[in-house]
C-alpha cells in the first residue's frame, strides 16, 4: 500500500509559489506576469509529486521491490508539463519582448473600447440625469470615463493629464516623456 | 466493426503530420495550401465516418497499444464524432476563405507561411481534445489547440494584437495551471485519469473530496469555455485578430470547453450536485453576455458579447442532467458552431466592402452588396432564433426540457433564455440596419467580393441550413448520444472491456501495474483525509 500521506516540506513549497505566482501574476508588467506563470506552474508540478505518493525507487522492472518503487505515472504527467510550460513561456518572452519593441514598455493595457463605451454610457447618463434633485456624486459610468490608464499614451483622449497617480510610477512615466513614444501611437 | 478503428486518430494525425510537411515546404507559398486543404479534408472524411461507425457503439483505440488505463486512448462515441465532424467542416471552410483573403489582400491579415502549420496544428488539437479518453490527454489536447491559437491571435504582431493576445494568452496559461493543479488533485485521489476508470472509481471516494474535484475542473472549463463571470476575457482579445481567425476560435475553442464540461459532468460526476450553480451561472452567462452585445458598437466585439451570451444555453442543457438536456445542449453546441463562425466569416467581408466593423461608420451596404446583406441575415436570425431554422430548435429543445424539469430555477432558466433570444435577435437587428440601411457616413470604396470568400461563407451558412432541414435524423443522433451519455456504462465497457483493462498488450508487466495502480485509490477510499491540498499533513516518513 501507498503511503499517500503528503510531505509538509513540498506542501509549504507550493503554498508559498502559489502565493507569489498570484501576486506576480496580478502585476500590470508582462515580465512580472510571465514570472508568476512559471511560479504557478512549477506551483502545480510539484503538486503532482505529491500526488504520486511517496518517494522510493526508480520505477524499472526488476532493479527493487515493487512496493518501494515510486509511481511513474505523475513524474510523466510532470514532465509533459514541464515542457508545455517550457513552450508557454518562451512564447509570453517572445511576446513580452515585442510589447517592449513596440511600446518601450510590456505592460497590458487597457481595452479602449471598453472605455469608449464607459464615455458614451456616461454620456447618456447626464442626459437623463436630474441636476437638481441629484447629489453631485460621480456615478460608476462617469467614474470609468474619467479612469485612465497609465500607459493609454492619449489613444483615446487627447492630450495627457497631468496628475498620475499610479503606482509604478517608474515605467508610465519614463516611456510617455520619450520623444520615439509619439511616433508608435497611431 | 474493430477493422475501423484506425479511423479514430487520423483526425489528430493527419493536421499534425501535415503541419510538419508545411512547415517544411515554408519557401513554397502554392503548395502549402494544396497540402493543408487536402489534410482537411481527409479530417472532414474521417469525422464523417466515426459519426456514422460510433452510432453503433463507441470506437476504442488504445495508442501505442497499450491497454487502456496505463495507456492513453481515444475513444470515439457519438458526441466525440458529432463534435468532430461539425467542427472540421467549420475549420475547412474557414481555412479556403483565409486562402482567397490572402490571394486577394495583400495587407496584414494575409497569411504568412506561419499560418497554414500554426492552423492544422489547431485543428490536431482540437480534435484530440474531442477524442481523447484520458483526462491528461485533453489537457495536451487543449495546451496543443492553445499554443496554436496564441500564434494565431498575435499574428503579424502589431500594436492591438499583442495587447489583445496578452490578456488572452495569461488568462489561457492560467486556466491551463488550474486545469494541471485539478488534474494532480484527480490522480491523487483515485491514481488515474482515465476517463473510464474514473467513472468507476469516483462514486467510492468520498463526496466531499469528489466536489472539490468536481469544482476544480468546472472552474478550469468554464474559462475555456467563457462561462461568466470567466468571460471577461474573450470580447477584450477576440475582435482584434483576422476575421478568419477569431472565426474559427468563435466557433471552436469555446466549444472544447463546454464539450469537456460535458463529458465530466455526464461521465465523472453525474450526480449533478452542482446543477444549480451550473443554473445560475447559465443565467448570468446569457443575460449578461447579450446585455454587453447591445451595448456594442463594433460589429465584432458584438457578436463576441453574444458568443458568450449563448454559451448560457449550452450550460443551461448540461444543468438540467436531464437526457433531453443533454440532447439539445449537444444539439445547440453543433448550431452555434456553424452559426457564429459564419457570421464572423461574414463580419469579415463586411469589413472588407465597409471598411470598417463599427456600426456608426458602416452604411449603405445593401445597395453595394446585396448578396452581402442575405449573407449576414440568414445566420442572424439563425442566431436570434427565428423559427424554423436551427437556432429556433436548438431553443426549442431547450425550453422544453427546462419545462420538462419543472423545477422553479429551470422556469426562470426558460423565461431568461427567452429574453436573451429577443435581446439577440434586437442586437442582430440592429446591427444588420445599421449597416446595411443607414446612409453610409463617407463615399464607399468599390471593393469586390471574391468568390474565393463568399463561397465558403455561403456553404458555412449552408450547413447551418442543413443542420436545420435535417433536424430530425441529427437531432435523433443528438438524443442517442445524449442517453448514451446518461447510461455510462456503454463508454466505460467500451473502454474497458472487463472493467478492469483495455484491449490493447501490455504483456506481462499488466499483473503488476493492474495491482500497484489499484492501490491508491483502495487508501483514498477508506481514507479521505489523505486527499492532496488538505492542509499540512504529518510529514512522510523517511524516502526509502
Amino acid at each position: 500500500m501507498i503511503d499517500m500521506a503528503p510531505n509538509i516540506t513540498l506542501v509549504v513549497a507550493i503554498g508559498v509559489l502559489f502565493a507569489a505566482g498570484v501576486y506576480l501574476v496580478l502585476e500590470r508588467s508582462l515580465s512580472r506576469v510571465l514570472i508568476g506563470v512559471i511560479l504557478l506552474g512549477n506551483g502545480a508540478n510539484l503538486l503532482f509529486l505529491v500526488a504520486g505518493g511517496r518517494a522510493g525507487r526508480p520505477p524499472i522492472v526488476g532493479l527493487a521491490d515493487e512496493r518501494r518503487m515510486s509511481d511513474p505515472l505523475p513524474q510523466a504527467m510532470v514532465l509533459t508539463a514541464i515542457v508545455i510550460t517550457l513552450g508557454m513561456t518562451a512564447f509570453l518572452l517572445a511576446m513580452a519582448y515585442r510589447s517592449w519593441q513596440l511600446q518601450r514598455h510590456d505592460e497590458v493595457q487597457d481595452d479602449v473600447e471598453d472605455r469608449r463605451i464607459a464615455r458614451l454610457a456616461a454620456i447618456d447618463e447626464r442626459a437623463t440625469a436630474d441636476a437638481d434633485t441629484e447629489a453631485t456624486r460621480q456615478s460608476l459610468d462617469e467614474e470609468a470615463e474619467e479612469a485612465r490608464d497609465e500607459v493609454d499614451d492619449g489613444l483615446v483622449r487627447e492630450g495627457r493629464p497631468e496628475g498620475n497617480q499610479h503606482d509604478e510610477a517608474q515605467q508610465g512615466d519614463e516611456h510617455g516623456d520619450e520623444p520615439g513614444d509619439e511616433e508608435v501611437t497611431p | 466493426m474493430s477493422d475501423w478503428t484506425w479511423v479514430v486518430p487520423l483526425p489528430v494525425v493527419i493536421p499534425l503530420f501535415a503541419a510538419g510537411l508545411t512547415l517544411a515546404l515554408w519557401r513554397r507559398p502554392r503548395v502549402q495550401p494544396v497540402v493543408s486543404v487536402s489534410a482537411l479534408v481527409l479530417v472532414l472524411l474521417s469525422s464523417v465516418t466515426l459519426l456514422v461507425l460510433a452510432d453503433d457503439g463507441p470506437l476504442v483505440v488504445d495508442v501505442g497499444g497499450w491497454a487502456a488505463p496505463v495507456g492513453i486512448n481515444l475513444v470515439a462515441d457519438r458526441l466525440s464524432a458529432l463534435m468532430l465532424s461539425v467542427s472540421s467542416a467549420v475549420t475547412l471552410c474557414v481555412l479556403l476563405y483565409s486562402l482567397a483573403q490572402g490571394r486577394d489582400d495583400d495587407e496584414e491579415s494575409a497569411p504568412v507561411s506561419i499560418y497554414h502549420p500554426t492552423f492544422l496544428v489547431l485543428s490536431a488539437g482540437v480534435a484530440n481534445a474531442f477524442l481523447s479518453g484520458d483526462l491528461f490527454n485533453i489537457y495536451v489536447g487543449f495546451e496543443i489547440l492553445l499554443a496554436a491559437s496564441f500564434v494565431l491571435i498575435t499574428l503579424g504582431g502589431t500594436r492591438d494584437r499583442i495587447r489583445a493576445g496578452t490578456i488572452y494568452i495569461v488568462v489561457a496559461l492560467l486556466s491551463s495551471v488550474l486545469f494541471l493543479v485539478a488534474l494532480a488533485a484527480v490522480y491523487a485521489t483515485t491514481g488515474t485519469v482515465n476517463l473510464a476508470q474514473l467513472a468507476l472509481r469516483l462514486p467510492e471516494i468520498d463526496p466531499g473530496t469528489r466536489l472539490t474535484l468536481q469544482v476544480l475542473l468546472l472552474l478550469a472549463f468554464a474559462v475555456k469555455a467563457a462561462i461568466f463571470p470567466l468571460s471577461a476575457w474573450l470580447p477584450d482579445s477576440y475582435p482584434t485578430a483576422p476575421a478568419p481567425v477569431t472565426a474559427v476560435f468563435a466557433g471552436l475553442l469555446t466549444k472544447v470547453g463546454v464539450y469537456a464540461i460535458i463529458r465530466t459532468q455526464t461521465l465523472l460526476f453525474p450526480d449533478g450536485r452542482l446543477d444549480d450553480v451550473l443554473m445560475w451561472a447559465a443565467l448570468a452567462t446569457m443575460v449578461i453576455g447579450i446585455l454587453g452585445a447591445v451595448a456594442q458598437d463594433d460589429i465584432k466585439r458584438l457578436l463576441s458579447f453574444t458568443l458568450v451570451s449563448h454559451i448560457g444555453f449550452m450550460l443551461f442543457g448540461i444543468a438540467l442532467s436531464s437526457q433531453a438536456g443533454w440532447a439539445a445542449a449537444i444539439y445547440y453546441v453543433a448550431h452555434h458552431i456553424t452559426v457564429q463562425t459564419a457570421l464572423f466569416l461574414v463580419v469579415g467581408l463586411v469589413e472588407r466592402v465597409g471598411g470598417s466593423t463599427s456600426l456608426t461608420r458602416l452604411g449603405g451596404l445593401a445597395k453595394i452588396a446585396p448578396v452581402l446583406a442575405i449573407l449576414f441575415f440568414v445566420p442572424a436570425m439563425n442566431l436570434g432564433g427565428i423559427p424554423p431554422l436551427s437556432g429556433f430548435l436548438g431553443k426549442l429543445g431547450l425550453l422544453q426540457a427546462g419545462v420538462d424539469a419543472g423545477t422553479p430555477l429551470a422556469y426562470v432558466l426558460v423565461v431568461g433564455s427567452v429574453v436573451t433570444s429577443l435581446l439577440t435577435l434586437y442586437a442582430l437587428v440592429k446591427a444588420w440596419n445599421k449597416a446595411f440601411w443607414q446612409s453610409p457616413q463617407d463615399e464607399p470604396r468599390p471593393v469586390s467580393m471574391p468568390f474565393g470568400m463568399v463561397g465558403p461563407t455561403a456553404a458555412l451558412i449552408v450547413v447551418g441550413l442543413v443542420l436545420t432541414f435535417a433536424a430530425g435524423p441529427l437531432y435523433a443522433y443528438t438524443e442517442r448520444a445524449a442517453s448514451s451519455l446518461t447510461l455510462r456504462t456503454t463508454y466505460v465497457w467500451a473502454v474497458l472491456p472487463d472493467g478492469e483493462r483495455g484491449e490493447g498488450e501490455s504483456a506481462d508487466v499488466s499483473e503488476d501495474e493492474a495491482g500497484e495502480h489499484d492501490e491508491p485509490a483502495g487508501g483514498q477510499a477508506g481514507d479521505p483525509a489523505g486527499a492532496p491540498a488538505g492542509g499540512p499533513a504529518d510529514e512522510a516518513g523517511d524516502d526509502a
